[in-house]
């Protein structure tokens, strides 16, 4: 099967700690997977190297059916190619409604004449209706986004991923700060998202992960320590000791 | 789906009831001022007052657009404002001193030839600086039009290269005020200079009397002027109301609150900055432009780096991100300062001590500026707010 992200055996290290060793990791078009692991374990690391934030030391990383090598190129190319990332803690414009912050995060030509001239059109707002029913917010367009609870900031972040129509969604920890209801519903988002596309989910809340039902990579130590389904890595003997067990 | 869209588009509507009302009251405001004036209510001088105070605030509304949209303090703006008066000044003043000489020369038994006029009008505007040669700068001081392509092109030029250089090395927030301040400096202290062709700290004078209208009273041409100012603030507020409606709008704000987070949603930032410090630029400059007619001279103390800082007071004690809230704010402000500093109000004396309003309006002016600051952050523009039942923070 091809694959649309292909990491292959990098290795990182800052000031002599090893962050990223030797991992291997690849994803398909349409695929979800959690990436789980203790504090320090090289999540968010992994991250930023596939989004040309942080450069390895070794290895690759190639992406699309062209093999294109990510590592030379900088944030906004990766980001321009497909690559879309949420951030763990949640950014949007609070001074604005949800709708205007969908519509500047809309696919669309960015120079200052394009957004002078750019009227909304019937086919754009429909494209936003779509995507706020996606995340839950249709009643809530007209709305200061700050106003939003926690969690539909979480949402409005990630409807202001699609809109951008990215290829592969990085989503670092989107439960942190939701109740439990909240969870319920991201955790169902996702599910729905991954049918679709590419969705690699950073967490370490067990309950979610097990929520979302996806294949799960366990790292460790910078490394893949496990890989299976959630009923395999929560019984690997290994996963126990090092993680489950604390 | 039908229903919210409907909501939308009322959303818009009620922007745009908001500024046809806007420009109403101004339309009315204006109207019965000059049916004031029409019946001897308001002297020449008051009429040049409120004129000059709408240029003013035609300024005090490219800064809120620059500082309260884009969230840029430039305190640099008001040399793009006595620029714009400089530029329409050295037409002015050459073809005025032109029309002189002719008229003066009409007695001689010879005509004078062209370099002798050209001579004539050197010896008149520059025998003050010591110089009778008209300098090259002033190759285009003979053509209204070209000069006022000026008016845009010269701040527009500066400003753009000012801009490209600041920006493009992301020099932002406190630092763009210090690096704007010294701009307004420099240009101030070249202006001072006598040898640069601009008549030095003279400046440029007779700015009142407009060529080719020498026929027409001060108190007629004055009415005029106070007009074209009206105009273009209306101009100008359609223009920049226009501006923030847009989805450009929406980016400009977004710049303001967090300019990393709109770069990662793929915008240049730089470019959008860029394009509106020069639009505010030569918004400036034009009021410039109409402001110096009226008062009738223009000199190097106009750019002084003070100026600048008055008019980011008067968009804050306005309310800064409301356009309206900047004019209010300037209006206010500046008459209230005509008012304090105008010698009409006798001075107390307490004791031995003289209360003299002239002198004691800054340290007024100062007190009110923290006091809006601490207790009215929104300005005078913030009580509008309570009108609008739910307002969307611009």
């Amino acid at each position: 099967m091809r694959q649309l992200l292909e990491v292959q055996g990098i290795s990182v290290s800052f000031d002599g700690f090893k962050a990223i060793n030797n991992l291997s990791f690849s994803i398909g078009d349409i695929d979800l997977r959690a990436i789980i692991g203790p504090n320090g374990a090289g999540k968010t690391t992994f991250m930023d190297i596939v989004t040309g934030k942080t450069r390895p030391d070794q290895g690759e990383v190639l992406w699309g059916n062209k093999n294109i090598s990510l590592l030379k190129r900088t944030e906004a190319e990766i980001a321009e190619l497909g690559i879309g990332r949420k951030f763990q803690k949640p950014t949007v414009f609070q001074n604005q409604t949800v709708k205007d912050n969908f519509l500047m995060a809309l696919k669309k030509n960015r120079s200052p004449l394009a957004t002078i001239t750019y009227k909304l059109t019937l086919d754009d707002m429909d494209r936003i209706m779509e995507i706020a029913k996606t995340v839950n917010l249709s009643a809530h367009l007209p709305r200061l986004s700050g106003e939003l609870s926690h969690g539909q900031k979480q949402w409005l972040e990630i409807g202001m991923l699609l809109l951008q129509d990215p290829k592969l969604l990085l989503i670092d920890e989107p439960a942190a700060g939701m109740t439990l209801k909240e969870r319920d519903d991201t955790a169902g988002l996702l599910r729905t998202l991954g049918s679709q596309r590419a969705v690699v989910v950073v967490e370490h809340d067990m309950k979610f992960i097990r929520n979302l039902d996806c294949r799960v990579t366990v790292l460790h130590e910078g490394g893949v320590l496990a890989e299976g389904n959630i009923d395999y890595v929560s019984n690997n003997k290994d996963v126990i000791d090092v993680y489950l067990g604390r | 789906m039908l229903g919210e869209k409907l909501t939308y588009w009322m959303n818009t509507q009620r922007s745009l009831v908001f500024t046809t009302s806007v420009i109403l009251a101004t339309v009315l405001a204006i109207t019965i001022f000059g049916e004031a004036y029409g019946l001897g209510l308001v002297s020449t001088s008051m009429v040049k007052t409120l004129g000059k105070t709408l240029a003013l605030c035609l300024a005090a509304l490219a800064l809120d657009l620059l500082w309260g949209y884009c969230g840029i303090l430039s305190l640099g703006h008001f040399a793009f404002f006595g620029l714009g008066g400089y530029m329409i000044g050295m037409w002015l003043m050459y073809d005025r001193t032109k029309d002189i000489v002719i008229n003066a020369s009409l007695t001689e038994p010879i005509p004078l030839t062209a370099l002798e006029i050209e001579e004539a009008i050197g010896t008149q505007i520059f025998g003050v600086v010591g110089g009778s040669e008209i300098p090259g700068i002033w190759w285009f001081a003979d053509y209204f039009w070209v000069q006022l392509a000026l008016v845009i092109l010269v701040p527009g030029v500066i400003a753009f290269v000012f801009g490209l250089l600041a920006f493009r090395s992301r020099v932002t927030g406190v630092y763009l005020s210090i690096l704007s301040q010294a701009l307004t400096l420099a240009i101030c202290l070249y202006l001072f200079q006598n040898d640069n062709g601009l008549r030095g700290n003279n400046g440029l004078s007779g700015l009142q009397n407009i060529p080719g209208f020498d026929h027409l009273s001060q108190a007629f041409i004055s009415l005029w002027f106070f007009w074209a100012s009206a105009f273009f603030l209306i101009i100008g507020y359609v223009g920049c109301k226009f501006l923030v409606g847009k989805k450009f709008g929406n980016v400009i704000r977004a710049i303001r609150d967090d300019e990393n987070r709109i770069r990662f949603l793929g915008y240049n930032v730089e470019r959008y900055k860029l394009f509106v410090f020069v639009y505010t630029a030569v918004i400036c400059s034009i009021a410039g432009a109409l402001y110096y007619p009226q008062a009738g001279i223009v000199n190097p103390t106009e750019l002084a780096p003070i100026a600048s800082i008055y008019l980011a007071v008067w968009v804050s004690i306005g309310g800064r991100g409301r356009l309206y809230g900047a004019i209010i704010g300037a209006a206010f402000v500046s008459l209230l300062s005509s008012f304090f500093t105008g010698g009409q109000l006798p001075d107390i004396k307490i004791g031995s001590f003289t209360f003299k309003w002239v002198d004691w309006w800054l340290v007024i002016l100062g007190l009110s500026f923290i006091l809006v600051t601490l207790f009215a952050p929104k300005g005078i523009g913030g009580v509008f707010d309570r009108f609008q039942n739910r307002r969307l923070e611009p």
